[in-house]
């Protein structure tokens, strides 16, 4: 039962809770306590933030082979999208037609089940993408 | 003080399925069922959604168009007859989503299709003693019906929020009273995966004494005729009930037209007069005067008159979509694809 | 620090080994190697083992303690340690070896790799592929290992304008190579068309652009140079040793379509080896996915940056061609036990060197370079070999 594991995470994957060094502006997902680039020089400048939820694709691909979770899906479009935050981040892509899917897309979050731990398990909920002027 | 509604915001999933489709695989009249049940399509939920993500979008929706800060929000429930755990809060995730505190009071509520207006009151009573700042009443659902059964052609998924306060009131609510009994019309055992009902025994002495009774104690509560109001919704578990309640209580098809949306999308079942009530305040101007009325099977109603105030005419209603918008944005699926979306096909378990 | 060869090797068929155990393939592949080493028990100092995920693929951890013991080298109480990377298993194993016997810790240690993946089913075998990616901010939100290449392929479409036929190309070399190689998982040629055809796995990629599952073991002896004719006339030295890590998530790199790590490990394994690209006339990489070969070539310095594809369908790598990428049959044909992988690599690298690769021997062999990866570019290890 991984219940604890993806409890800690909930600000992260339900509100895109984030970090940022305001050594170098640089913003990470999940939050960090440590600057990559700054390292020592970062300590007690990171700040949170919440992402704006909005980016652009970066990479995609229609998944076919699927994990168990994810069989009711398949096949479903990943993509990386990078943040308008600069930072960038691997979801599902939903609500469009995978054809039309491209490079440069511009995308938004919206909250959906990613999974549960069996029929009597736990939820875990968190953000998918979908096409930024979709209703 | 006024209390009342200080911002709503509204889901409905994108797939569809029509009468015809479903009584195509059951070897039942599809076109006959649709015109008996004034239903064109019905909503059906992704495998991905569930009463939290639909009550999530709503919530979120409702929180853009206003400025409060969620961390005002002293109370939050959700209302819905499939909620995801049998035992484990919605409102909780509904609430961590839109960045309450953690000084809150949260719960979810059941009572088949007013569950969701039942905490509109409970949020009103909370307001208005100074308990709390600001409310949020939720009703959302993705009830299914039994394969085969006329629920199935109607069983719909979709929900919207309330934020209830004294400050910002965009819509007053001037009165609101029930009428509740032990009637058992339509109910599901823990466990049972789909409802059972008393067929013909949910009309005249379920829906309809309900609506009605709460429905002219209102206007006499209130001193006012049907014609006093300018939208009317009421429960719809179909196209023709609440037309017919609409006529016996001297409603006019006009008033009941804006709110009506069991045809496109079903019965939403505790998101029903939730989402009613949201096409009408989608279009609503100050002054006009709204009368809901909720049922529940089990059974009660839940009567609201409602009048919109000056604040609308500068709440920002573009920053989330309309009803209407997302009434229109659909994808037809098949049968095939809405039983395994719903978890009607019998999978394997394990994974190896 | 100073310099060591590998006096001897051995391994496995890579395949579906349904009849061998992890033990088995494990000890089969130590005695080869050691009996090619001309080595007794007793000359050994210590034992390196990389393996990815014994605990999921046979629910055993420990498994260095549990070679060692089946190896009989427990009685000698020699030290035995497990290395895991992921993917880079194998080859960080062979570094841990290389390094011991470097800082004189040690003379001679025997270095292994094995994973015995064919004791799950197809879908738990994916899923622990895909533990060497970002769980929690990857594989939660559904990007399988596939998928995660499958990205970095249509980003390289789009930034470079390789085509998937260029993409495709890769694993039609490498089943040619592989079908000259006995020990090969696969020894089927195959076309373009099989690759383009096959089922879908992750657009673009197919089933024939993705290594397969394996069961298999390889194995290396490791030796100071000082000591390694009195065992073998024909050491192979290692002239160069580089590894380097990168974030673990493929959507925190600077650029998805290279993996700086290779670069980083590469640079430095070149740099002690003094030693550039074009002195290497053979090479093993890793091509658990046909466009990590393409990333590969381009990150080592064999192609230009976005060149890969058409340097791969140019012929370019092929036998034959500027430089032999694969003559195994590489992760796609030879086979991809994980933690075998890296370790078979020097196996190829040595038979090559040592002339002994009969129909896929590159002629004139003199330097080898064998690049290791683990995850999606998190860890890479490059090691650079020569004839001594």
């Amino acid at each position: 039962m991984a219940t604890a594991r993806f409890w800690r995470e909930n600000p992260s994957r339900y509100n895109l809770a984030a970090s940022r060094c305001d050594n170098c502006g640089k913003v990470f997902f999940p939050p960090r306590a440590v600057c990559s680039a700054c390292h020592r020089k970062s300590i007690g400048k990171m700040t949170s933030l919440k992402l704006k939820g909005t980016g652009e694709v970066h990479s995609y691909t229609l998944v076919h082979e699927a994990p168990a979770q994810l069989e009711m899906l398949k096949p479903y479009v990943v993509a990386i999208v990078k943040m308008d935050e600069g930072v960038m981040l691997t979801s599902q892509l939903i609500d469009c037609d995978p054809k039309k899917v491209e490079i440069g897309m511009r995308v938004k979050t919206t909250l959906r089940k990613l999974g549960e731990d069996g029929p009597a398990g736990v939820i875990w909920y968190g953000y998918k993408f979908m096409p930024e002027d979709q209703v | 003080m006024q209390v009342g509604i200080v911002s709503y915001g509204a889901y409905v999933p994108r797939y569809r399925i029509t009468p015809q489709e479903i009584g195509r695989v059951w070897g039942t009249d599809g076109d006959m069922m649709s015109k008996g049940l004034l239903i064109n399509s019905k909503s059906v939920p992704a495998p991905d959604e569930d009463v939290i993500t639909i009550s999530v979008a709503a919530a979120r929706a409702m929180m853009a168009r206003v400025p409060v800060d969620p961390q005002d929000i002293g109370a939050l429930y959700v209302g819905s007859e499939s909620h995801p755990y049998a035992v484990k809060p919605s409102g909780t995730v509904v609430a961590e989503a839109i960045g309450t505190s953690t000084n809150l009071t949260v719960a979810d509520y059941e009572f088949a299709c007013k569950a969701g207006t039942a905490a509109i009151q409970t949020c009103m009573g909370l307001v208005g003693s100074g308990m709390v700042r600001y409310g949020v009443a939720i009703g959302a659902d993705t009830s299914q019906g039994a394969p085969g059964d006329p629920l199935e052609y109607s069983a719909s998924a979709g929900g919207a929020a309330y934020l209830i306060g004294s400050e910002g009131v965009i819509a007053t609510i001037d009165r609101t009273l029930s009428y509740t009994s032990d009637t058992p019309d339509f109910w599901r055992r823990e466990g049972q995966p789909y409802p059972s009902h008393g067929g013909r025994f949910t009309g005249e002495p379920a829906y309809f004494k309900h609506v009605q009774t709460a429905g002219l104690n209102l206007l006499a509560a209130m001193s006012t005729k049907p014609a006093d109001y300018d939208y009317a919704v009421f429960h719809q578990p179909n196209g023709k009930f609440p037309t017919r309640v609409a006529k016996m209580l001297g409603f006019t098809e006009k008033q009941i037209e804006t709110g009506l949306l069991t045809p496109m999308i079903g019965n939403t079942y505790s998101g029903s007069v939730p989402l009613g009530l949201a096409a009408i305040l989608d279009v609503a101007k100050p002054g006009e005067r709204i009368f809901a009325v909720a049922y529940g099977s089990g059974a009660g109603s839940d009567a609201f008159d409602i009048t919109v105030t000056d604040a609308m005419a500068s709440y920002d209603r573009g920053a989330a979509p309309s009803v209407r918008q997302m009434i229109e944005r659909k994808q037809l699926i098949d049968y095939a694809t809405y039983a395994k979306y719903r978890g009607k096909i019998r999978l394997k378990e394990g994974a190896e | 620090m100073r310099e060591v060869a590998v006096i001897g090797v051995g391994d496995t068929k890579f395949g579906e080994l349904w009849d061998l155990s992890f033990r088995d393939i494990g000890i089969q592949a130590g005695l080869a190697a050691v009996y090619d080493a001309n080595l007794a028990a007793e000359e050994i100092d210590a034992l390196y083992v990389g393996n990815m995920s014994a605990g999921r693929f046979i629910e055993q951890e420990h498994v260095a303690a549990l070679i060692a013991d089946y190896s009989g080298l427990a009685r000698d109480h020699i030290p035995a340690t497990r290395i895991e990377a992921a993917g880079a298993s194998g080859g960080l194993a062979v570094r841990q070896g290389y390094l011991a016997v470097a800082s004189g810790m040690h003379d001679i240690v025997v270095v292994g790799g094995a994973e015995k993946m064919t004791d799950v089913g197809d879908v738990m075998a994916s899923a622990i592929q895909s533990m060497a990616a970002d769980q929690q901010w990857e594989c939660v939100f559904g990007a399988t290992f596939p998928a995660l290449h499958a990205m970095i392929a249509r980003r390289h479409m789009h930034e470079f304008g390789t085509t998937r036929e260029q993409i495709a190309a890769v694993a039609v070399k490498n089943h040619k190579h592989g079908s000259m190689n006995p020990k090969a998982q696969f020894q089927r040629e195959i076309n373009i068309d099989t690759v383009l055809r096959s089922a879908p796995v992750a657009e673009p990629l197919t089933m024939f652009d993705c290594a397969p599952s394996s069961d298999g073991a390889a194995a290396v002896v490791l030796c100071a140079m000082e000591k390694a004719r009195k065992y073998t006339d024909k050491p192979i030295r290692i002239l160069g040793s580089g590894q380097a890590s990168d974030t673990l998530a493929l959507h925190d790199r600077d650029s998805i379509c290279s993996f700086t790590a290779t670069r980083v490990a590469a640079q430095k394994a070149f740099k002690q080896a003094s030693l550039e690209a074009k002195d290497v006339q053979v090479a093993e990489v890793h091509d658990n996915f046909t466009i990590s070969e393409i990333l590969a070539i381009e990150d080592l310095g064999f192609a230009k940056k976005g060149e890969g594809g058409r340097l791969t369908a140019e012929g370019q790598t092929a036998i034959g061609g500027k430089v032999a990428v694969n003559t195994s049959g590489g992760l796609k044909a030879r086979g991809d036990p994980i933690g075998a992988t890296g370790v078979a690599q020097i196996v190829e690298l040595v038979t090559q060197l040592r002339g002994t690769a009969g129909k896929r021997q590159v002629a004139g062999a003199k330097v080898g370079l064998a690049q290791n990866v683990g995850g999606t570019g998190a860890t890479s290890v490059v090691h650079i070999l020569g004839v001594a």
